[in-house]
């Protein structure tokens, strides 16, 4: 089956606004989606994602700004006139209709002659590979399957834009892993226009094209899996990418990207993320991974070892510096807890951030 | 919710409500013209009555006899509302708790009661009763009144008793409580609220209740509904106003019990309660 | 009992334990037999007494009576007037105030008020609709205050009396319980018709009504029953000897004007039939549709 090719390039929100009374719940969200691209919009719960989608779905009324397809104006049309398809975290199957009714649902609203509808649902049923079950009802079937089947449903119309409600977060951790695998290999295949709410971070790098991040109901960042893992702009994005180690303190030396922190008792040297100067307060974050035993090398930070504990191919321990700052390191071989030991912390991977 | 601004739209919302309107304005102008009318000297042909007077609360208490009258009707309900408690509750429990064969059957059972109308058993009730001597009397319209009163409150505990986690009790048997034990310190006070609310809902029922009580009621046992019933089928022998007085002294006695009801439960569980378990089957 | 040694006692006490027998599953006899006792036992007893007749003509004479005389048989006929048109409007209206009620957040009024007509009963909205629908009564004065009528409508002493005695009283019924069924519809089905495509009326035509057929077939029935059940405000607001001698009057007049309890029992067991008849025909259409879960997935 193939996505028959939408005449339009590209979707667009404007400012896209929205606010119960006085809280705003979502503020000048801009972003412009092209054809076929898998967008995540990531964050916390409250963050604003799902407005967000129930915006563009229109199942939620904007209270400011636009939504656009090229030039095509939609944000006051109904959610039934906009011809988007859409995965609810729930799946709200229709209980009553049977697996191909469901998937034919959309194409029968639209009136789309029988045989259509019948050519078009089974091409769907073989793409989420549910071919044998097209006659049971939701209800006899698996969280799995009935995930199948709303996500059938949604791309059966052939729709400009694909939203995707955090789909996976009603399923078991082994079968989340599982559909999201079949997720990618149906957008692969489709080339669908989607957008995926979600707030698990593996799901949003693992999936997305770009990534959105989203906090407090407006933009922190855009950009793609890589740059959001390897470079987050703000210290909010980079404890949701993992970097869990923070050291407050002042900025002392700057040279190049390279700029020195003084915490307290001891100084650790990062990269900037933002521009600061010497002087200027400022927080190093680092994930654990990243901070390692130094083994009396130089340069190293000075802690106190607090627990630690064997993961299989490494250690994974809890240390706290004099200053009583909390550090989480990972080492290849034990180290006793109560002992002094210093950790080294990689300039190249420890992000500096305005505090 | 998803919105809908055309015309049509807007034009079908106006027109639902303005019948929903229409109807409560209807239900509570029936209402005030009971009291307005209980309350006024003479009332032909205008608006309002002439003047307001509290004359008629006083000479319906006297004609109506309402003092026995009320006097009957509490003890009645409260006989009804304790024992229906006690058989309805237990076995409720009994219902919530165990899977024995025939349950669904039994389940039945309790559910014909609040299904068939109280008019078609209460013929042939009131015709058994008479006929061992107790139609007429006190314990005949409490029996009578038993019948969908105990079923109601099964149904209204089964999915009360069946929220509260069983481990609740095995702990405390494993503590060493027995059965009464049990019953009395752990169950009561947690299921306090659904008991509470389920025995209101049952008095006002039974205060309200007509037919089964007008079926099987002798003179001395009587409650106000029926009195009432009487004084109405009997209008032209009193005046007007004081049977409206009378009225209010019923609607003053169910809705106080009512009110205290809602404190517990949403009205739509008064209605929607014992159907939804003949939904399950 | 001397043979059955201790062992024997406690294996036949946990045979009936694993069945799910035990001391807590007696608690549910006295009330069963509460029931069979109260309600079962009398109408076997009224269907019995209802064939052995006071007057002559073999076992079957009160029904031979019943339905050979027309002052009985038509009431039967008065009473389904009363009782379809009724349930009908009761049932169509609430459908569609349901759906615009589940979106308001403040029911608790609304539906509060509701259930006043539904306590206070039929005796005292009998009294109070007297007055009201009466010639000199607000409702009348109020047509003709905005000139929709001339003269006061009679709307007491006949049909129409007890037909909206009945709406009063039968239809806060039904639209609480279609409210329940309602709002116990996953209200994300909706907005995913809506997104696929479908407008308001087809998500209405094919979401929300093929999942509230089932509840609403219990609605009809519920409130059939009620209506068909109609006594106090027959005689009180109808015209008990004409068009609103309905069943029930008949019944209560054999039994205390004629104390002919045989008879009594003969016309409340015809009443239960029509009843149970009404009752099955719609359940049988219901079987027709899908009943199940009115949700759209796990919870």
């Amino acid at each position: 089956m193939q996505l028959a090719s939408m005449p339009f390039n590209e979707i667009r929100l404007d400012r896209m606004s929205r606010s119960f009374g006085a809280l705003n719940a979502l503020r000048d969200i801009s972003l412009s989606i092209k054809k076929g691209e898998f967008i995540a919009l990531l964050g916390p719960s409250g963050c604003g994602k799902s407005t967000a989608l129930n915006c563009i779905a229109g199942l939620l009324s904007t209270t400011g700004g636009g939504i656009y397809i090229d030039d095509k104006r939609i944000d006051q049309f109904k959610p039934e006139d906009r011809g988007f398809g859409m995965v609810f975290q729930n799946y709200a199957l229709f209980p009553h209709m049977s697996v191909r009714k469901n998937i034919g649902f959309g194409l029968k609203m639209r009136s789309r002659p029988k045989a259509e509808i019948d050519t078009k649902v089974d091409e769907a049923l073989a793409l989420v590979r549910l071919q044998g079950q097209a006659e049971k009802l939701p209800g006899q079937l698996s969280g799995g399957q009935q995930q199948r089947v709303a996500i059938a449903r949604a791309i059966v119309i052939e729709p400009p834009l694909v939203l995707m409600d955090e789909p996976l977060s009603n399923l078991d951790a082994k079968l989340r892993l599982e559909m999201r695998a079949e997720i990618r290999r149906i957008h692969n295949q489709m080339k669908a226009t989607t957008i995926y709410v979600t707030h698990d971070q593996d799901e949003a790098l693992s999936l997305a094209d770009r990534i959105v991040v989203l906090r407090d109901g407006a933009i922190r960042q855009v950009g793609t899996p890589h740059e959001l893992y390897e470079r987050p702009a703000h210290l909010d994005v980079a404890e949701f990418m993992g970097f869990r180690n923070r050291f407050a303190g002042k900025v002392v030396s700057r040279q190049g990207e390279r700029a020195t922190v003084s915490a307290g008792s001891f100084s650790v040297s990062g990269t900037v993320a933002e521009d600061l100067q010497p002087g200027e307060s400022a927080v190093l974050a680092v994930r654990p991974d990243d901070v390692t035993l130094s083994d009396g090398a130089p340069g190293g930070v000075p802690v106190t070892v607090e627990a630690i504990e064997y993961r299989g191919r490494e250690y994974v321990g809890i240390a706290r510096t004099p200053d009583g700052v909390e550090i989480i390191f990972h080492a290849d071989h034990a180290a006793a807890p109560g002992s002094t030991v210093s950790l080294s912390i990689d300039p190249a991977r420890a992000l500096v951030f305005a505090a | 919710m998803i919105r809908d601004t055309t015309i049509g739209a807007k034009l079908w919302i106006t027109a639902v409500w303005a019948i929903t309107i229409f109807f409560v304005l209807n239900v509570l102008a029936i209402i005030a013209t009971v009291i307005v009318s209980s309350l006024g000297t003479r009332w032909l042909g205008t608006w309002l009555p002439n003047a307001f007077t509290l004359n008629w609360y006083a000479s319906a208490w006297q004609e109506f006899q309402l003092g026995p009258v009320l006097f009957v009707t509490f003890q009645i309900a409260f006989t009804v509302v304790a024992l229906s408690g006690l058989l309805g509750v237990t076995a409720a429990y009994a219902m919530a708790r165990r899977d024995f064969p025939g349950k669904k059957l039994v389940m039945f059972l309790f559910l014909l009661p609040l299904l068939v109308p109280p008019i078609t058993f209460g013929i042939p009730l009131a015709t058994v009763l008479y006929q061992f001597n107790v139609g007429g009397t006190f314990w005949g319209v409490v029996l009578a009144n038993l019948v969908p009163t105990v079923p109601f409150v099964i149904l209204v505990m089964i999915p009360f008793i069946e929220q509260i986690d069983p481990k609740v009790e095995a702990a405390a048997r494993v503590f060493g409580a027995g059965t009464f034990k049990l019953f009395v310190h752990v169950l009561m006070p947690m299921l306090i609220p659904g008991i509470l609310a389920s025995l209101l809902l049952v008095l006002v029922r039974t205060v309200a209740m007509f037919e089964l009580t007008f079926l099987t009621a002798g003179p001395t046992s009587q409650t106000l509904v029926v009195s009432l019933y009487y004084a109405v089928f009997a209008s032209g022998v009193r005046a007007v106003q004081s049977i409206d007085a009378m009225a209010v002294i019923y609607m003053v006695s169910t809705l106080v019990w009512l009110l205290v009801a809602l404190r517990f439960v949403n009205p739509t569980q008064i209605v929607a309660r014992g159907n939804q378990s003949s939904n399950a089957h | 009992m001397t043979s059955s040694t201790p062992q024997d006692t406690t294996s036949l006490r946990q045979k009936l334990a694993l069945r799910g027998i035990d001391g807590v599953t007696l608690l549910v006899l006295p009330s069963v037999l509460f029931v069979l006792a109260i309600f079962i036992y009398p109408f076997i007893y009224g269907l019995l007494l209802s064939f052995a007749p006071i007057r002559e003509g073999g076992m079957f004479a009160n029904y031979i009576t019943f339905f050979s005389d027309p002052y009985l048989y038509n009431t039967i006929a008065a009473t389904l007037r009363l009782a379809v048109p009724v349930t009908l409007l009761s049932v169509f209206v609430a459908v569609p105030v349901a759906m615009r009620v589940r979106l308001v957040r403040r029911q608790r009024l609304l539906t509060t008020l509701l259930v006043l007509p539904i306590t206070l009963g039929t005796v005292l909205v009998a009294q109070g609709m007297l007055n009201y629908l009466g010639p000199q009564g607000w409702f009348s004065r109020s047509l003709m205050l905005l000139h929709i009528i001339s003269s006061p409508l009679k709307l007491t002493n006949n049909y129409w009396g007890v037909f909206l005695s009945l709406i009063i009283t039968v239809f806060p019924f039904t639209f609480l319980l279609t409210l329940s069924y309602v709002t116990g519809i996953d209200p994300g089905l909706e907005k995913a018709a809506a997104t696929h495509g479908a407008s308001a009326w087809q998500r209405f035509r094919h979401v929300m009504l093929p999942l509230l057929v089932p509840g609403l077939a219990i609605a009809f029935c519920l409130t059939f029953v009620q209506a068909f059940a109609v006594f106090p405000s027959a005689v009180l607001l109808g015209a008990p000897s004409g068009p609103t001698r309905v069943i029930s009057i008949a019944a209560a007049q054999a039994a205390f004007e004629q104390y002919d309890f045989t008879m009594a029992s003969a016309i409340a067991m015809i009443m239960g039939v029509v009843q149970l008849c009404i009752v099955l025909i719609v359940l049988v259409v219901r079987n027709l549709f899908y009943r199940g879960a009115t949700s759209g997935g796990k919870g």
